[in-house]
């Protein structure tokens, strides 16, 4: 791929501000006026917009809604600018075998270029008939598709997890994407992704053209390599033993830490608490509900969602995924109060090597 | 004789199919199909009956919310728990919201592209448009300097390929918009994109995240204390009436002057598609509790055979009303194919029958969709938003009989006009502007609320199951913003023992029952014309007024099962 203007001024440290200056006056110098800025700017950037095809199975459409949540970009922006998104049964104009064109001629033409994301669970019950698309059946689909694509993503629970149709009995088979196809797949779970988040791994994909890192469970380390509970603001009520006994009691109404209603925070990994949702509006906590741990598999089966849990794994925020796996209350010892003294005690130490650092520096 | 195969209509509880039978250029009968299933119903049995709104929302993200809130009311009326009024107007302010938020999602960005040429909006003077909005429209952002940027926009995009926009029916002559008014649409597809986000932010504030906001059996899960920071306090609210404030600009200034100003160029499509003469409604929006349907705002009933001086009641746990059948779908009942069942008492045993994939047609198959086949009193009902002007209609509701009459008068159409294609697109419009009324009153009813401190949202006395009887059952009603929808549950012993969900598209779009009557979307569909079988755009129309879907992939087959478009690429 060539390099755009664009690019080699990020090289030389330029921000967008001074690229969008820089176009405005080229326009102006080439007698399109201030208007026909955001014109020169897209040239200047053009390059072929990546190729990207949106796959549905068994699902809710949750994603796709999520997705146009967006915020930045917002998704007019991404659509029109970021990406050729080419095939998508949601917001696609076109029908028929003209759909179904843009699916293959894409395939086609860009042979190991373009990216899939997928929305849904695939069903592997009964032949594959619990989901069936043009008469054909998902898996098909997918393994069509997959095939010859540059990165897939799992958007959601139902694609990286299996989600709610995968709740026992499972009764279809539905099964996640990483399970049917042997390629990597970039999986962003929860129920839906936040919308933000969604965006951002487009970004990496398309804007930096890489793959962001990722954790043993196919996670971008970015957004699912803290647990809710570490970053939630209510955690210090936690800490101090301040709990919500009942929805809407007393406590509730002080915006208490949720353990005892069910909170699944501590043993979920996801951004809620930091990025948010709907534009950092808020998260489940906030508004008073527990975290029912969308992002984690199984997690429909973890129920039911208001016990709280036993206990659970890890002691701090330092604690990945990687290193603690994401097993729901195995730890029997460990209750709400070894927690907090732990947390505590670590805390303590931690404050004292910062405190000897800056003892140093001086 | 032409067999049109529209697959997948997507969007609305998993993939839908029709298959559409077209001679001499008019549609002569017609099969719907769903061919996606996912068990949910067997998935319930056994649960916590507390958890399981947070498992049926998830039968569709579109229509956020509205399982969930279906699902609460079940529970709550089989253990008899009553929620707090000021719990009660926050449910109504979400369901509102969610009703204008998906109404204008539907009208923008899954039915315009219908009736709006995109391609041909590069054509439009931008001054014009301006000029003609303006007339029609206090909006301000309607200027030539606005217009001209999104043509800009359309432009840039349209030389580096048109994405989403791509292969599209552009230039069928079924599309009659002059170019300025398809560029006011196209502008307003891209605000309705950017504004769609905005007002779902009332779900994150009193649920915690949208899509998929969080509920609770006895109330709402969030806390009111305006003496403090992590709860809804007086920032939150203030933050909820700018996003209705906004709300009502962009329904009352874009929404409904488009809606109008498409439809008057489309009233031969108040001549198509009618479809069925029976029409249910559960009611919504409870004003005095959701034991009092006679004083929610949109009233209980059906109407049958389109007699407006008679509406009838409902009854849904009478096991003679509300009935299931399978005669065509791909399950299988204890007690054989003919046989319908009340949902208290459904069965959920899945049986393919159909073709093995890859297949082309379902063509001679007796049973073909995994939907099953609801019928009220044996008869066949749409529901929607047209079922519900018609049931307030003729309950004899004045605001809605005025908003409707004062519409019409505007289109210069007569009530008939009402029960077809345009009739629904229009009444999703007016849905959607009575939603708008409620959703300031509700608010301004909340903030009655507050001040005088009554803002308990949970009752407790029933959440603990040591409180439950041993054995209890409910149904939990609402009207989704695609039409009625309800639950029935059974408990036993503390854990769901039965769940059954009768959904609005499984009203709608359901396949024939033992008696081969035909659902909305069959018979809504025969009459419709098809001028040109390799682009029916008219299927799409008529399917996409039940709101059911956006994009349909479309095959072709003549009576051999030869694809037909293969044949005139040849």
């Amino acid at each position: 791929m060539g390099q755009s203007i664009w690019n080699s001024m990020q090289q030389k440290g330029y921000s967008r501000r001074d690229f969008l200056q820089f176009c405005t006056a080229a326009a102006i110098m080439a007698g399109l006026g201030k208007t026909g800025a955001a014109q020169v700017a897209s040239v200047f950037e053009k390059k072929e917009k990546p190729a990207v095809v949106w796959l549905h199975f068994q699902e809710c459409t949750c994603c796709s809604e999520s997705f146009i949540r967006a915020s930045h970009p917002i998704v007019v922006d991404a659509l029109l600018d970021v990406m050729s998104l080419n095939y998508t049964e949601t917001l696609m104009a076109a029908s028929g075998f003209q759909a179904e064109k843009c699916l293959n001629d894409t395939i086609a033409n860009n042979k190991g270029k373009y990216i899939v994301l997928v929305e849904g669970a695939v069903p592997t019950g009964a032949d594959g008939v619990y989901c069936m698309i043009g008469g054909k059946t998902a898996e098909s689909i997918l393994q069509t598709v997959a095939k010859d694509a540059a990165a897939v993503v799992a958007w959601g629970s139902c694609a990286s997890n299996g989600c709610v149709q995968a709740a026992k009995p499972n009764p279809t088979g539905a099964t996640p994407i990483h399970k049917l196809i042997d390629k990597p797949v970039i999986n962003v779970p929860g129920c839906p992704p936040i919308a933000d988040v969604m965006m951002a791994v487009v970004t990496h994909l398309l804007v930096l053209g890489q793959l962001p890192a990722l954790d043993s469970l196919g996670r971008p380390k970015e957004f699912y390599g803290r647990r809710v509970h570490d970053t939630c603001y209510r955690r210090p009520n936690y800490d101090a033993g301040l709990f919500v006994e009942s929805f809407d009691d007393e406590n509730a109404r002080k915006g208490y830490c949720l353990y005892k209603m069910g909170c699944r925070g501590p043993v979920t990994y996801n951004a809620c608490s930091v990025v948010k949702w709907n534009e950092g509006t808020s998260y489940p906590i906030q508004s008073g509900h527990g975290c029912i741990g969308c992002s984690e598999e199984g997690f429909w089966d973890n129920g039911p969602f208001y016990q709280h849990l036993a206990s659970f794994p890890g002691f701090g925020i330092e604690s990945t995924a990687d290193t603690l796996g994401t097993a729901v209350g195995v730890a029997t010892l460990a209750g709400v109060a070894a927690h907090a003294v732990v947390t505590n005690i670590r805390k303590r130490s931690v404050i004292a090597e910062v405190h000897a650092e800056d003892q140093k520096e001086l | 004789m032409t067999r049109v195969v529209v697959d997948p209509v997507t969007r609305i509880e998993g993939h839908l199919r029709v298959e559409a039978v077209v001679e001499n250029g008019v549609i002569t009968d017609a099969f719907s199909s769903g061919t996606m299933v996912r068990g949910l119903e067997k998935i319930l049995i056994g649960r916590d009956p507390r958890d399981a709104w947070a498992i049926v929302e998830r039968v569709c993200g579109v229509c956020t919310s509205v399982h969930a809130l279906t699902s609460v009311r079940a529970v709550e009326s089989a253990l008899g728990i009553t929620v707090p009024p000021t719990a009660e107007l926050i449910r109504n302010i979400m369901m509102a919201t969610q009703y204008v938020q998906d109404h204008v999602v539907h009208f923008y960005h899954l039915h315009a592209l219908d009736w709006v040429d995109i391609v041909n909006a590069l054509k439009a003077d931008p001054k014009k448009a301006a000029d003609l909005a303006g007339s029609f429209s206090k909006w301000d952002k309607n200027t030539p300097a606005y217009f001209s940027a999104v043509q800009d926009k359309i432009k840039a995009f349209a030389a580096s390929g048109l994405g989403i926009f791509a292969n599209g029916y552009w230039g069928h002559p079924a599309y009659k918009l002059p170019p300025e008014v398809n560029l006011i649409a196209v502008a307003h597809y891209l605000d309705a994109l950017e504004w769609q986000k905005e007002i779902v932010k009332i779900h994150a504030v009193f649920g915690g995240k949208n899509p998929h906001p969080n509920y609770l059996v006895g109330g709402v899960p969030c806390s009111i204390n305006m003496n403090e920071v992590a709860a809804i306090n007086s920032e939150r609210l203030n933050l909820v009436a700018r996003l209705i404030s906004q709300a009502d600009e962009f329904v009352n200034q874009v929404y409904i002057p488009d809606l109008l100003v498409v439809a008057s160029f489309y009233k031969d499509w108040a001549n198509y598609g009618g479809g069925l003469k029976n029409y249910l409604c559960y009611g919504e929006f409870p004003t005095q509790g959701y034991g009092k349907p006679e004083a929610f705002k949109y009233p209980r009933g059906v109407v049958l055979n389109r007699d407006l001086t008679t509406v009838h009641p409902v009854n849904a746990t009478d096991s003679e009303e509300i009935k299931e059948y399978i005669a065509s779908s791909w399950y299988s009942y204890e007690g054989g194919d003919g046989v319908g069942i009340h949902p208290w008492a459904g069965e959920t045993k899945l049986n393919y029958t159909g073709p093995k994939p890859p297949f082309e047609t379902l063509e001679g198959q007796q049973k073909y969709s995994f939907l099953k086949t609801p019928r009220w009193k044996e008869q066949p009902m749409e529901v929607g938003p047209l079922s519900r002007l018609i049931v307030a209609y003729a309950s004899g509701r004045t605001d809605v009989q005025e908003l409707v009459k004062d519409t019409l008068g505007k289109l210069n159409v007569p009530v008939g006009a009402l029960f077809s294609t345009l009739g629904r697109t229009a009444a999703r419009g007016l849905d959607a502007a009575l939603a708008m009324i409620w959703l300031k009153e509700f608010y301004g009813q909340l903030m009655e609320r507050v001040k005088i401190n009554e803002v308990s949202t949970f009752n407790n006395e029933r959440w603990e199951p040591k409180s439950w009887p041993a054995e209890a059952e409910g149904v939990g009603l609402t009207e989704a913003p695609r039409g009625a929808l309800a639950h029935w549950i059974k408990i036993k012993n503390g854990a769901i023992d039965n769940y059954q969900l009768v959904v609005p598209t499984t009203w709608n779009g359901s396949p024939r029952d033992a008696k081969q009557q035909r659902s909305s979307f069959e018979a809504a569909l025969i009459g419709t014309p098809v001028a040109n079988l390799e682009q029916p755009v008219e299927i799409i129309r008529t399917l996409h007024s039940f709101d059911p879907c956006l994009a349909c992939a479309v095959h072709l087959y003549d009576p051999q099962g030869k694809h037909l478009h293969q044949v005139s690429f040849e």
